[in-house]
Parts: structure tokens; sequence; C-alpha cells
């Protein structure tokens, strides 16, 4: 008995031991780098997918995400919160940050391009096939990203003004607080229908696309990205968004229905 | 510049969601107190739930429960043919679910600070269960209740994700004061941010503070009472 302990043991120790060998001389050889990315949440399921590559691929790169509204994010980039990139789903927020001299200007491209899409519950009866249909009676009410803070509502609203929908729909308008939650309603069947962008509607399967927002009646939705001038890890933070703009980063974001930007 | 309506939205609702709460709180509080029950662990911890619970996710759970497709919200279309689903009524649910933990704690502390020797007393001369609860229970817990309607009041005036999850954001329609504020502060109008602030920070403030000159001096009255 006493020798099967013994035994035990002494594997252990071994196993132990070996493991840690093994493992702590790729990590010595190259000095630990946290990047901290802030980016529009609407990117969400294609970065967390891009950092088990990246991560895989980097060892000594740990990327620390911070999601959320580009306006909540810019504001807290203002204040000081610790970022090395930021990629924003409108370049509102970017031009902000370009205005205050937070960004390294030269770093700033246009990363990717997006599409809105009116989106229904799949089992919705009504004849909801293009956007003019928000203004029939049947639609009570439809949700959009609110306009002021949220890129996608800003964009569904410059749609159903060129429309001309705008001032006659804007009373059954819910204003969400984020994409999210336009997605929450119209797959709860609350809403009538709602306004997202392409890579929402194409992760969730409680909603179907009905109608694409015709070419021009938007400006070009496109993601900005660039490192910011407070940046301690500029290297990691040029090799990161080199690799976002590649064609591992494109394969990505492109099965998560974004465009690579020009 | 200044939209008054947030406000007398807000203040509406909290006031509403307070004449619930203080209801169920006091009821469950006195239930709890005076029946011994099995599933009694069980209750206690559901009570406190919305506590605990992010405001998000409890405004998702309220969200199916009273939505198109949800047996509150399907029970009020077949037989009230209404909806409560982003109006008033849903900041009113709203605020009054994420409040109760709050009175009911507080109801619930109180009535434990009730000596049961002159409850039994007003039994022993014949006062029904009715009358002893009106006449002895309630004016000795009265500073716990107090205590409790005033910090439910402002939990309800303050809350914000439960209530734009369920009631929306409407502007004019079911637009309460935080997210009012939220939707200001995010688009950079710091300054309309900063007026509700000062506006629901001021209510507030009354009100806490009233409750602890009001508690003061009843203590002072009580001293003297037991002096003379």
């Amino acid at each position: 008995m006493k020798k099967w302990i013994l035994l035990a043991i002494t594997l252990v120790i071994g196993i132990v031991l070996t493991g840690c060998g093994g493992n702590s001389q790729p990590n010595q050889s190259e000095a630990k780098v946290e990047l901290n990315v802030s980016a529009a949440v609407s990117m969400k399921d294609a970065l967390a997918e891009i950092q088990k590559n990246y991560q895989a691929k980097n060892p000594n790169v740990t990327l620390v995400y911070n999601l959320g509204a580009s306006g909540t994010l810019e504001k807290q980039i203002e204040e000081g919160a610790p970022a090395d990139i930021f990629i924003s789903a409108a370049t509102k927020q970017m031009d902000d940050l370009d205005a205050k001299n937070l960004i390294d200007k030269a770093t700033r491209k246009n990363l990717l391009e997006n599409k809105l899409v009116l989106v229904v519950a799949p089992n919705s009866t009504l004849a909801i096939a293009k956007f003019e249909d928000l203004a029939k009676s049947e639609v009570q009410k439809f949700a959009v990203g609110e306009p002021s803070v949220v890129p996608a509502g800003q964009y569904a609203k410059e749609v159903l003004e060129k429309l001309g929908l705008w001032a006659g729909i804007k009373d059954k308008a819910v204003l969400a607080k984020d994409v999210r939650t336009v997605l929450t309603y119209v797959e709860t069947s609350n809403v009538e229908a709602g306004i997202v962008y392409k890579t929402d509607a194409a992760i969730s399967d409680k909603v179907k696309i009905v109608a694409i927002a015709p070419e021009g009646s938007h400006k070009p939705i496109v993601y900005p990205a660039a490192i910011l001038a407070g940046t301690k890890e500029r290297k990691a933070a040029e090799n990161f968004l080199a690799y976002l703009s590649g064609p591992e980063g494109q394969t990505v974001f492109e099965k998560y229905g974004f465009t690579m930007g020009k | 510049m200044i939209e008054w309506q947030p406000i007398i939205l807000s203040v509406k609702v909290a006031l509403m969601s307070l004449i619930f709460v203080a209801i169920l709180g006091i009821a469950c509080a006195y239930a709890m107190r005076r029946w011994e029950f099995g599933a009694k662990a069980l209750f206690e911890a559901l009570f406190t739930l919305p506590l605990v619970l992010p405001p998000v996710v409890t405004g998702f759970l309220l969200l199916l429960l009273i939505g198109k497709r949800g047996p509150l919200g399907w029970i009020f279309s077949e037989y009230f043919h209404t909806k409560i689903i982003f109006t008033p009524y849903a900041a009113i649910l709203a605020g009054t679910v994420v409040a109760f933990p709050l009175m009911y704690q507080s109801t619930k502390a109180a009535f434990q600070g009730v000596d049961c020797q002159f409850e039994d007393a007003a039994r022993t001369l014949g006062a029904s269960e009715w009358r002893v609860f009106w006449t002895v229970t309630m004016p000795l817990a009265w500073p716990g209740l107090v205590a409790g309607l005033v910090l439910s009041f402002a939990r309800a005036l303050g809350e914000f994700g439960a209530t734009i999850m369920v009631a929306g954001n409407i502007p004019g329609k079911t637009q309460t004061l935080p997210l009012a504020i939220y939707f200001a502060a995010e688009s950079n109008d710091l300054g309309t941010a900063g007026l509700y602030v000062v506006i629901i920070s001021v209510i507030t403030f009354t009100a806490v503070y009233w409750l602890n000159v009001w508690t003061k001096n009843r203590v002072k009255v009580s001293v003297y009472r037991g002096m003379f």
C-alpha cells in the first residue's frame, strides 16, 4: 500500500516539475503584453473568435476587450480609461477623439464596413418586406437604437428620414440603449420590427432579415480603428491591428457578416 | 431646454410603485412573521432576489413575463385588451419589483422589534387580529416602516436597468428621469444631464434628510414620554 502511495506522489511531482519546465521557456523569451482593446459591442462574437486565434499564435499577448456602445467607450477613453486600441462603430466617436488628439492619427484606418437591415421575428405573419412597411398600421411599435447614442440608431434614423418616413412613425419607435436590446424586443415579439446591423441579425437565429437598407440611403457604415496616443504597448498594438485587417482577420469578420473596409 | 416631463413621470411612477410596495411589503412581512410554513426559507430568498440580481436581468425576466408571449402579457391582452409593455405601467412594475426587497426587509425588522407581549395583551382584552394589527403592531413598527418607505421611494425613483427594458425608452411617454440622464450623458449633453442629476439628487436627499430628522425627533419625544 505504502509503495503505491509513494509511487503516486513521485509521479505527481514528476509531472508537475516537467510540466513547469516545458511551459515556462517560451514565456520567458518574450515579455508578457496586455493589450487593452475598446471596441464596439457589435463586434463581440467576431472579436471573441479572433482573441482565441490570436492568443494561440501569440502566447505572450493577452487581449483584454472592453466592449460597449461607441459613445460610452469614447467617454471612458476621454476620462483616461486604459486602452491601447479603439474600434468604433461610427466615425463620429473617432473624429471626436481625433480632435482631442487622443488617437495616433497615422494609425487610423477604416477597418470594417457594415449594412443596416430590417428584421422581424421568424414567425411574424405581418406583411413587412421593406422599410416603408413600418408606416403600416399593423406595426404598432418598432425598435431602433437611440439615435443620439447608438450608431445603429443614428443610421436607422437617417434611412427613415431619407425615405420620408421618420416624422410619421417616430411615435411608434422604442429607442433602445443598444442593438442587443432591439434584437431582444424583436425576438420576444414585443415589437413588430427592428432595425439593426446585418452583423447583429446574422448571429441571432430568432430574427429574420426582410430588407437591407437601400444603397445610398445612409452614409457608409464604417468601423474606424486607431491606436491611442497614450498607449504603452505600441508595437503589440500595431501587430494586432495589422492582423485584424490581414487575411486571418478578414476570414473571421466576413463569417460574422462584416465587409472589409476600403 | 430642459424637459419637465421625465421629472413628473418619474415622481408619479415612484409614488405609484410606493403604494404597491407598501401593500406587498407589509403583507409579506406580516405573513412571514405570523405563519409557519415549510417553504418559508425559499420565499425569504425569493423576496431578496431583486436586490441582488442585476436590474437588467430583472428587466429581462419581467419582459418575458409581461411581454406579448409572456403569461401576464397574455392575460392582459386576452382579458383586458391592453398591454403594459412599453407603457408607464411597466415602469411602475419595474420600480415595484426592485424596491420591494428594501420595503420587505425594513418591515420585517420593524415587526421583529415589536414586543409580542403588547399584542398578546391586546388579544386577552378581546381585540380581533385586525384590530391588534392596526392599533398595536403598526404604530409600534411605524418608524421602521417609514424608513422602508423612504428607501423604496428613492430606489424606485432611481431605477434604470429594469425600467428601460420593459418600459422602453419612448421620449415623452416612458422616458423616466434616470433614462433621460443616461441618454443625455451618453450623447455628451452634460448640461442637461447635470441638471437632471441635481433634480433627482435634491428629491432623494430631501426624502432621506426628512426621514433622519423625523426619526431623531421621534426618539426625543419617546424619551420624554418615558421620563414622565
